[in-house]
């Protein structure tokens, strides 16, 4: 899996410093990767709520930040997205797609099915990478802007999971 | 132990001759604290967002490692993001300090008690989660000392001020959010450019 490689040179070419992040399988290996480079904060999150707060105060402070998370994460997002919106901060956030083909976990699905009306409502625009080569590009894209925009990375993309797969990780 | 210290007297207290402190402050009665104190452009009241105030400080905070930072909230707003306090503690900013106005109620709802009316200890759980410094301040020598800690000891620092609960005269910040975070970004770089050059 090379997109996440592709991705953390996308997040250095554009300067991006601190990086938020609740964890997620399928952000496993771009969050190893912006902890062990040295320009670059991970700040490891308690709820995906918290990066909201985080960006608009790094935002505040002159730097550029980006938000790592899964899907079922936009659903503890949506009254501080308000705060986006009213101040206009740029926002980027990958996200990675649960719910989808193949998720073993039926409680992942209702969120994953409603994350893009969700985000929408919201004001965050929505891009989606249906293939690992179309995320880096969707980011870099992201990052140009002074908007707030959510890559949606698909459950296609990052491969199937399941108990079994989840136990040997 | 009935509180003694008003809200407007500490907040002015702390930010009295605030030099370069960079100031957040959570929704309702803080942030008509901090504008009453004397509203500044390096202070970013918010109107919304409850519970993300002290993670605007910490993203403040991380992005300016040379200034330090003010997170002045109340304690219904600290309470909806304790998750925040465990955050600090692990990035462990120095420069950041977070104060909580603690005046057991929720000011802007019809004054119904918090959970700290019933004892929650908040200055307990932000030494829990990593706060080197974590206090509960009742006294006007308490707080003289709290704002030489927030101007210079290495943090993070944190502080629960037990205030009386009484309804205040609204001093209202802009509340324009383009306008307060413009402001704040003009006023900040026009400070950190010369340094810069």
């Amino acid at each position: 899996m090379r997109w996440p490689d592709d991705v953390h040179r996308a997040l250095a070419a554009a300067g991006v410093r601190i990086v938020g992040y609740v964890p997620d399988a399928g952000h496993k290996r771009l969050i190893e990767l912006c902890q062990a480079d040295r320009k670059m904060r991970a700040v490891v999150l308690t709820t995906e709520e918290e990066g909201i707060g985080l960006v608009a105060g790094a935002w505040l402070g002159g730097e550029r930040s980006v938000l790592l998370m899964q899907s079922s994460g936009v659903g503890n997002l949506v009254n501080v997205l308000g705060m986006v919106q009213v101040c206009r901060f740029p926002l980027v956030m990958i996200i990675t797609m649960r719910g989808e083909q193949g998720e073993f976990n039926p409680w992942q699905v209702p969120m994953g099915r409603a994350t893009p009306q969700v985000l929408e409502a919201m004001g965050v625009s929505v891009r989606r990478a249906s293939e690992a080569k179309e995320v880096a590009p969707l980011v870099a894209e992201a990052l140009k802007g002074e908007t707030a925009t959510a890559v949606l990375v698909s459950q296609s993309v990052i491969g199937i999971k399941s108990f079994q797969e989840q136990t040997e990780q | 132990m009935k509180a003694t210290l008003h809200r407007r007297e500490v907040v002015q207290e702390l930010l009295r001759d605030r030099k370069k402190l960079l100031v957040v402050a959570g929704l309702g009665s803080t942030a008509w604290d901090i504008t009453a104190a004397g509203d500044s452009p390096l202070s970013f009241p918010t109107w919304g967002a409850m519970g993300q105030a002290a993670m605007i400080g910490l993203g403040l905070a991380l992005a300016q490692p040379r200034r330090r930072v003010l997170v002045v909230t109340g304690d219904g707003e600290m309470l909806m993001g304790l998750g925040a306090l465990a955050t600090i503690g692990v990035q462990r900013a120095a420069n950041l300090s977070v104060v909580v106005i603690d005046n057991e109620r929720y000011g802007e709802t019809g004054m119904q008690a918090t959970h700290t009316a019933h004892k929650v200890d908040l200055a307990a759980v932000a030494r829990g989660c990593g706060f080197g410094e974590s206090k509960i301040v009742t006294t006007k020598a308490g707080i003289g000392k709290l704002r030489s800690a927030i101007h210079g000891k290495s943090g993070p620092i944190f502080a629960q001020v037990k205030v009386v609960a009484e309804k205040l005269p609204l001093v209202l910040p802009p509340h324009d959010g383009v306008v307060l975070k413009e402001r704040f970004y003009a006023a900040l770089l026009a400070d950190v450019l010369p340094e810069k050059l």
